[in-house]
């Protein structure tokens, strides 16, 4: 490959290791990794959290995070060996031939400055244009990327502008000094599914206008389908897979690619009518010393043993529902039935079983179980609160439910910290069903965990509903574990259930404008997706 | 109206009530405590009725509200009363003194601010390195010695073991501004050890927060130089961090002052106030602690100034 | 576990002040009052450390001055600890009406120097042990009221509190079981910067003559009574001084030491 612009040979990464109590140690990060990028190519780097994918980007420049050392291997950019450069070579390389382009760019952008004076820095710094010449170019690329006003967005400071405009802004700073290469570190996983299209298709557009290659760091397959001509699949800082993108996403051939493309294996037969066990009826409510209504006459059904997923975007009012239904945020209007009976609005008025038979699953298991406490007593206590157990048979009823949760033995005595992410979230709903609830809330359970366990825990909760005869209020932004699990469907959008019903109907046409958005804007996992996307829009825009 | 005005508003508006809440606090730990003012001052051998003359020439016999309106509105009007022990009017006699004290305090903190910074600076450029360690280690030690220790420490070498600096910090009226500058060399010099160990392990602190923010990662992977970084990224949003610093230590440097001025028999607030707790003369007291808590009051406020107008959302609302 | 260099330093120097602080009567080879020679003689074996102004042993008044100058300090630690961080918890739990009042009570009392508060007190109210040790913690306390109130409400919005609270969990469960348990570290840490505190303000207030009243002694004091000396190049003055920096500053790595291992221990989410 001789005209291979970036070329990395067996690299190694290490970092040091800050084991509480023990002396520090030197881990091995990632390990034996070797890719290349030709000109005006795009190579997508996907892996879990912790596969090393942004590590082995930034080491594109040379860079180690935060006690990071690149230890072994080669890495040429434009036939050099980055690693043997000095401080002034890696200068001249950074900002130059190679930029980067952060996954959080309203932390990434100076909050002091004005956002021009940012993104022609670099340009003016290596002596590339006059300053007259690097604004041209900075507002050509803020057109080019489709920024409202490009003559004057460049005046403003970085907190005047919204999430999705900033990752523009900031990829129009790495393009602005004609780089041969940008790294892309997740662009656009901190953005919402509806804005997250757009960037993507900017950023695509700008790629194959300037003919500028690319590395595109994403755990998301689908959306790295849409802007990778090659990908390399990592898991645990080692390769697993390398190779075109229709060979990865058509025909993998390692059993953790075929995984990845098939995520959400689940099937689910809906179910529909039956008796509701919760009744949400017009419920409007707000944050105390607010004057924003975040919830607006929301009116939904739970069916006993049922799964009633509530999806929406940030901000769509979708986690406040759960705190009104949980008795934490007292509604300015409307009731709660649940199982016949009206419920308090404020938890402090509910009776104890009102408390046992609504359970509460969390996102973050991390921080939703006391670390002080062991997995016994996080399941334990509800035990010995609402059934009086103790002793022998708390310890019985306790293993009897880590089985259900298909942990068995020896977990009783640990704390949360020495459990997986996974096993983490087992023990929460393991917590939930010690209470014998007849509804469980689940707010966003699977967003904070890998593709696969996040699977695990789905067709988990799934087998618990039929033993058990729990209902689900499934709490959402991803789609992919709505259609998984749900019977019933509820979109919210600013506050509003815009779409109410079974999920069949949720997701077949005629749709409502949001729904719609909604839906198309949800990546898939096949080649040209966001290209057809997008030119269906145009033409619906034209149609119009 | 600018959100910025308002805000700064706010803030004075509040360091007034802040100013008139202490001064009631300090009312309320003179007058209304346990401590019986006439007993302390003429002590236990004192007959009935000499105590009974004194309360009612204090004017101890009114109600505690009336007599902390009459001493407020007479403060107020630059009437801090007279002193019990020699009957002197107080705000002349604090005038002086008080003058003194700021123009000690003012050298030393001359002389402590950019010498903490620049350290600051130097220990995170070096972070982790031996020139950060042993900045750190010496202000360690520094910040756990009682100032009176390292007063006591600088007398016994700089005055009585090589005679360069004078152990008393005698001034008066008319000495000329060199000699006096020589004169309180060594309460200078005790007062900045005092303070600058504080202040520059936190602004180290402030700055390596700064430094560890992502958009330093990206003006890193600019290519930019250290210096560059440190500059133009790092500074603009240390200023308020540090200057908060700053004016936290000055408001530690007016107490380090008390302590000091006793050790080099200094002419200013901190000696005129230590001596007449200890006479338990009250009215002196009183006006001495209004105004150590006015200085302490006025420099939080001015760190919290400055911090809201360093800070770019507030001067640039969406 | 293995316990770094600096905090066994630390560790060993704290221990053997507070040995003699506690056998004092037993080790002091003189009384504390007792004149024992002239005044200001130099080391000898009879007077390791010489003697004072007076004549009296300084080793002798070093080890009861330290008893007198830790049994304070202590009490005072104590005493702002348990105000404090019950206040704290107090405000942090309740919220609204309650944490308002402290919390603004707590600012107002900080709006003034505490050196500059005390000696408003002291001007007013007996010198003596207890008036001392309880100006001193409750002007303390205020610090601690904000630390635990910080630590208290980080703790109070985790999920896990809220899953007690939904529950039904009473408000001592959530107190006792939930919250303190994951305080406590920040917290015993910080115990170690406030007896430190104490110590160097007890000292300063005893060596303005406002503190511990002749004739015991306590070491702020025994640099006041020896201070003259300096200017003849008598090291007396200095010694107590040097037992004060040297028992802050093992205090000090102990405490950072406990800061550290439990920064490391929140760290570790693996």
């Amino acid at each position: 490959m001789s005209d291979a612009l970036l070329e990395v040979k067996g690299l190694k990464i290490e970092a040091t290791a800050y084991p509480p109590g023990e002396p520090p140690r030197d881990i091995t990060i990632v390990e034996g990794v070797s890719f290349a990028v030709e000109k005006g190519k795009v190579l997508g780097l996907i892996g879990e959290s912790g596969a090393g994918k942004s590590t082995i980007g930034l080491s594109a420049m040379a860079y180690g995070r935060g006690g990071v050392r690149i230890t072994g291997g080669e890495v040429f950019v434009n036939g050099r060996d980055i690693l043997k450069a000095g401080p002034a070579g890696l200068r001249a390389l950074r900002g130059r031939e190679v930029t980067y382009v952060a996954q959080s760019a309203a932390a990434a952008f100076n909050p002091a400055k004005k956002l021009m004076e940012q993104v022609i820095e670099t340009t003016l710094h290596h002596g590339l244009m006059t300053r007259a010449e690097a604004e041209e170019r900075a507002v050509s690329l803020f057109t080019q990327l489709g920024l409202p006003n490009p003559e004057t967005i460049g005046n403003r400071y970085p907190h005047q502008v919204s999430g999705g405009q900033l990752q523009r802004v900031m990829t129009a700073m790495a393009l602005c000094p004609k780089p041969d290469l940008v790294i892309f570190d997740e662009p656009t996983t901190a953005l919402d599914v509806t804005t997250q299209i757009e960037v993507l298709a900017a950023i695509k557009r700008a790629i194959v206008e300037t003919g500028v290659a690319a590395l595109y760091i994403t755990h998301d397959l689908a959306v790295v389908a849409q802007i990778a001509d090659h990908i390399l699949v990592l898991r645990g800082g080692h390769m697993v897979e390398y190779g075109t993108t229709d060979h990865i996403i058509n025909a993998p051939s390692e059993a953790y690619t075929q995984a990845l493309v098939s995520v959400r294996s689940i099937t689910h037969k809906e179910k529909t009518g039956g008796t509701p066990v919760l009744s949400v009826k017009g419920i409007t409510a707000r944050y105390r010393g607010t004057k924003f209504d975040v919830l607006k006459d929301v009116t939904v059904d739970l069916p006993e043993a049922q799964t009633l997923a509530i999806v929406g975007e940030s901000g769509s009012g979708k986690s406040t529902l759960a705190r009104v239904i949980t008795g934490l945020l007292p509604p300015s209007k409307g009731e709660i039935t649940f199982a016949g009976r009206s419920l308090p609005a404020d938890f402090e008025q509910r009776s104890r079983d009102d408390l046992r038979e609504v359970q509460m699953i969390y996102q973050m298991a991390d921080v939703a179980m006391n670390p002080r406490q062991t997995v016994g007593t996080i399941i334990g206590r509800p035990l010995e609160f609402y059934f009086g157990l103790r002793g022998e048979a708390k310890r019985k009823r306790i293993q009897e439910l880590l089985d259900e949760i298909e942990m068995g033995e020896g977990f009783i005595d640990r704390y949360p910290a020495e459990l997986s992410g996974g096993q983490k979230q087992r023990v929460c709903i393991a917590r939930a069903l010690a209470a014998k609830p007849r509804m469980i809330i689940c707010d966003e359970v699977t967003s904070a965990l890998d593709p696969l366990v996040a699977d695990g825990i789905l067709k988990l909760l799934l087998n618990l509903q039929k033993i058990e005869n729990v209902a689900y209020l499934f709490i959402t932004h991803d789609l992919a574990t709505v259609r998984a699990i749900a019977d019933s469907i509820a979109v919210m959008y600013q506050g509003r259930v815009v779409r109410y019903g079974s999920k069949t109907d949720v997701l077949s046409p005629p749709f409502d404008d949001y729904t719609d958005l909604l839906l198309s804007s949800v990546p898939e996992m096949e080649l040209g997706w966001l290209e057809r996307t997008i030119a269906n829009r145009k033409m619906e825009a034209a149609g119009n | 109206m600018h959100p910025v005005i308002k805000l700064l508003a706010q803030r004075i508006a509040l360091g007034l009530l802040l100013l008139f809440a202490a001064s009631v606090l300090i009312f309320i730990g003179t007058q209304i405590l346990p401590g019986d003012v006439a007993q302390s001052i003429l002590g236990q051998g004192a007959t009935p009725e000499t105590l009974a003359n004194l309360r009612a020439e204090l004017g101890l016999n009114d109600p505690p509200l009336t007599r902390y309106l009459n001493w407020l509105f007479a403060a107020m009007q630059g009437d801090l009363g007279t002193a019990l022990t020699n009957g002197q009017d107080i705000a002349t006699s604090m005038g002086k003194r008080l003058g003194n004290t700021l123009f000690l305090a003012f050298w030393a903190a001359v002389v402590a601010v950019p010498t903490a910074i620049i350290l600051g600076l130097i220990a995170v450029r070096y972070q982790g390195r031996w020139p950060d360690r042993v900045i750190s280690s010496i202000t360690l030690a520094t910040v756990s010695v009682p100032e009176f220790l390292l007063g006591y420490i600088a007398i016994f070498f700089l005055s009585v073991q090589f005679r360069v600096l004078p152990s008393l910090a005698t001034v008066y009226d008319g000495m000329p501004f060199w000699d006096k500058l020589y004169t309180i060399a060594l309460p200078v010099i005790v007062l900045v050890l005092v303070v600058l160990g504080h202040m520059m392990r936190m602004t180290r602190a402030a700055i390596l927060n700064v430094m560890q923010s992502p958009y330093v990662e990206t003006a890193e992977l600019k290519g930019l130089r250290k210096f560059t970084i440190i500059a133009r990224h790092a500074l603009p949003n240390a200023i308020a961090p540090v200057v908060n610093v700053v004016m936290l230590n000055l408001a530690y440097l007016v107490v380090g002052v008390v302590v000091v001025e006793v050790v080099f028999v200094y002419p200013g607030m901190g000696q005129y106030l230590v001596d007449h707790v200890a006479k338990r003369d009250v009215p002196v007291v009183q006006a001495c602690g209004l105004v150590f808590a006015a200085v302490y009051i006025g420099l939080n406020l001015v760190a919290d100034v400055v911090s809201i107008l360093a800070n770019p959302r507030l001067r640039h609302p969406k | 576990m293995r316990i770094p260099f600096a905090a066994l330093i630390g560790l060993f120097f704290t221990g053997l002040y507070f040995f003699m602080a506690i056998f004092a009567d037993f080790i002091a080879p003189y009384g504390m009052a007792e004149v024992v020679g002239n005044s200001w003689e130099p080391a000898s074996w009879a007077h390791w450390l010489g003697t004072d102004t007076i004549g009296r042993d300084l080793l002798s008044r070093m080890i009861y001055g330290g008893q007198t100058t830790i049994f304070i300090a202590t009490a005072a630690t104590l005493l702002s600890f348990s105000l404090g961080s019950v206040l704290g918890f107090f405000a942090a739990v309740k919220g609204g009406l309650v944490d308002q009042v402290l919390s603004r009570g707590v600012d107002l009392m900080m709006s003034i120097p505490s050196l500059i508060s005390a000696l408003v007190v002291l001007s007013v109210m007996p010198v003596t042990l207890p008036v001392l040790i309880l100006v001193m913690g409750i002007l303390d306390s205020t610090r601690v009221f904000r630390l635990s109130r910080a630590v208290a409400v980080d703790i109070n919005v985790m999920d896990y509190v809220e899953a007690a609270r939904l529950r039904g969990e009473k408000q001592m469960w959530i107190i006792f079981r939930e919250i303190l348990p994951n305080a406590l570290s920040p917290l015993v840490a910080e115990m170690g910067l406030r007896f430190i505190f104490a110590v160097l303000f007890i000292s300063t207030l005893s060596f303005l003559g406002l503190g511990v009243q002749p004739p015991m002694a306590d070491w702020g004091g025994i640099v006041k009574e020896n201070k003259d000396g300096i200017a003849y190049g008598v090291m007396a003055g200095l010694i107590p001084a040097f037992a004060i920096a040297s028992l802050a500053i093992s205090v000090n790595l102990v405490a950072d030491w406990v800061l550290t291992r439990t920064t490391s221990l929140k760290g570790g989410r693996g």
